[in-house]
């Protein structure tokens, strides 16, 4: 059986966890078996509709002291949940819980981990799963030796789309221990998309000269549903949050499209964004190495590009 | 108050990657090994901060590997650690890898052990949650702050838009991101002090790897740029949403 571990912010599933669910039916589909769900804490979706992305049954375990994240107590309740129901596969979100999560968990249950994971596993000869390295630069085919198997899938390498169907919800008895880690705050910027979740990524570099220039970043940004990102030199000089900070030593992200304006494309930015399907470059110097990782280029000033562009996409979204 | 810093060393950003042995194994000749930038930049540089601060505290730094990573080590204790022990194994695993580090951390008695989020190779973020599973301690991962009142830490990680704040008692593990350190550079006297400092090698502890690599492979040539006349960008909209269908 593939257990399906379900990750939600705020009682919400996330996108993600919609992308490990269609993963993990999948996988189980393959594998000739079936995939459930696991729901920690309370939750405001409807839990049945998970069954659209192929799960046939969701367990929950409602115990408000799961609705925030310590590594240690999710790895006691989700080893004991995959243990009673007989799970060999366990399947994460590759985001910031998964990565939290997945280690201790193979740690605990001694099961290989691969994370990241960008297809469905090759069990023609073992159990193969791909995943990106060397920063985006290459692909690793790793075996799972053991029995027991974990894999976190990398966020927008599969559909988040529903399908039909609908699953059978039930609780699961498990024992929460006390946690260690006590959650003081959290936010999250509202009415925007999270960098990590955006399928178009809108993002700027030194070429926009200051801060106050960003606006043409934003406004393209919100016509396209996009998130905002922007280079390092531009993060370290404090005209944009370090979240947004794409490369090297900043976040790397897989968008389908990703929108370069002003960045000439230093390998270490192309590093965090070398993954993105389909690459946009706006740079006013020809040479700019980015353009050689593009897929669609302008060459051209972004301050006399950019706002026809914004008028044409208006035009298109009307 | 004891920190262990665990480092590793990767090929440098610019490296050529490219591969050897039927795809198996990553062609290593002729390249420029660096210390992971994500271990160097923010978890030692904030274990140094917090020496500054409490010249009691001790810095440990380990790392797995052979000998060719001592120059890296070196330049971790130029900057500032105090003593380092390398685990005299390779491996490709990273439940092997966590196992050793266990091990060292085990007999170190460790208040604090941060890690880099990642390493800039194999990307995998899996070390520093398989490390605090096997010392059975809290782990933070993904943290852009860390601060320490008495034995309390008050860590703020990434979520996805936005940040949390989490407070812990020590014993801690931490994986470290930008926003928790600056970049800093040795300065000479590191750099000459760093010659003497302690480094022990001690053999590795035998365990068993979870997975291994069948190969490697570069992804697909990009066809080439399609690029659009600047006077014409509204083309490029066009092509977006005819073309590619992503707008």
């Amino acid at each position: 059986m593939v257990l399906v571990y379900i990750d939600q912010y705020n009682q919400q599933i996330k996108k993600t966890a919609f992308e490990a669910a269609n993963y993990g039916s999948q996988l189980a589909a393959k594998l000739g078996t079936e995939a459930v769900g696991l729901v920690l804490g309370s939750s405001n979706n409807d839990l049945a509709s998970l069954g659209k992305y192929g799960l046939k049954k969701v367990y929950k375990v409602s115990n408000d002291a799961l609705n925030q994240l310590d590594t240690q107590v999710y790895t006691t309740v989700i080893a004991a949940a995959a243990d009673s129901l007989g799970a060999d596969i366990i399947v994460l979100s590759g985001n910031v819980n998964g990565k939290a999560i997945a280690p201790r968990l193979s740690a605990r249950l001694h099961a290989g981990l691969v994370t990241g994971a960008i297809s469905l596993p090759d069990t023609s000869q073992g159990f193969v799963v791909k995943k990106a390295v060397f920063s985006g630069k290459a692909f690793a085919n790793i075996n799972i030796e053991t029995a027991k198997k974990i894999i976190t899938v990398s966020p927008n390498a599969f559909s988040h789309q529903p399908g039909e169907g609908s699953a059978e919800v039930a609780d699961l008895q498990v024992n929460v221990p006390t946690a260690k880690v006590k959650v003081l705050s959290s936010q999250v910027a509202s009415g925007q998309v999270p960098l990590s979740d955006a399928e178009i990524v809108v993002s700027g570099g030194r070429g926009l000269k200051g801060p106050e220039n960003w606006g043409m970043i934003e406004d393209l940004a919100k016509l396209l549903g996009a998130a905002t990102a922007c280079s390092r030199p531009v993060a370290d000089a404090h005209w944009r949050p370090h979240g947004e900070h794409v490369g090297q030593t900043g976040g790397a992200i897989a968008p389908n499209l990703y929108f370069a304006v002003g960045i000439s494309g230093a390998i270490q930015h192309l590093a965090g964004v070398n993954r993105s399907k389909t690459i946009v470059v706006i740079n006013k110097d020809p040479e700019a190495p980015f353009f050689k990782a593009a897929d669609y280029g302008i060459v051209g000033d972004a301050f006399e590009v950019m706002p026809k562009i914004i008028e044409a996409v208006k035009k298109l979204k009307q | 108050m004891k920190i262990l810093v665990c480092i590793s060393k990767t090929p440098d950003t610019t490296a050529k990657i490219a591969f050897t042995d039927n795809n198996r194994k990553f062609a290593a000749d002729g390249v420029q090994w660096i210390l992971n930038p994500y271990d160097e930049w923010y978890a030692l540089v904030r274990a140094i901060e917090l020496k500054e601060k409490d010249p009691a505290t001790v810095i440990h730094l380990a790392t797995v590997g052979l000998a060719d990573a001592e120059p890296i080590i070196r330049k971790a204790l130029a900057l500032g650690g105090d003593e380092a022990i390398r685990i005299n194994i390779d491996s490709t695993d990273t439940f092997v890898i966590a196992s050793q580090l266990a091990a060292v951390a085990k007999e170190g008695g460790y208040d604090l052990i941060f890690t880099g989020k990642e390493t800039i190779d194999f990307n995998g973020a899996t070390v520093g949650g398989m490390l605090a599973e096997l010392l059975d301690i809290p782990f933070i991962s993904l943290a852009t702050k860390f601060e320490l009142n008495g034995s309390t830490a008050t860590v703020t990680r990434e979520i996805e838009g936005g940040e949390e704040t989490d407070e812990v008692n020590l014993p801690l593990l931490v994986s470290c991101q930008k926003g928790v350190a600056e970049q800093r550079i040795p300065n000479m006297k590191g750099i000459m002090g760093a010659r003497t400092k302690p480094l022990k090698v001690v053999e590795p502890v035998s365990v068993t790897a979870l997975t291994s690599i069948v190969s490697f492979e570069l992804p697909p040539a990009k066809a080439g740029v399609k690029l659009v006349s600047a006077d014409q960008p509204e083309e490029l909209v066009r092509l977006l949403h005819e073309e590619a269908k992503l707008i």
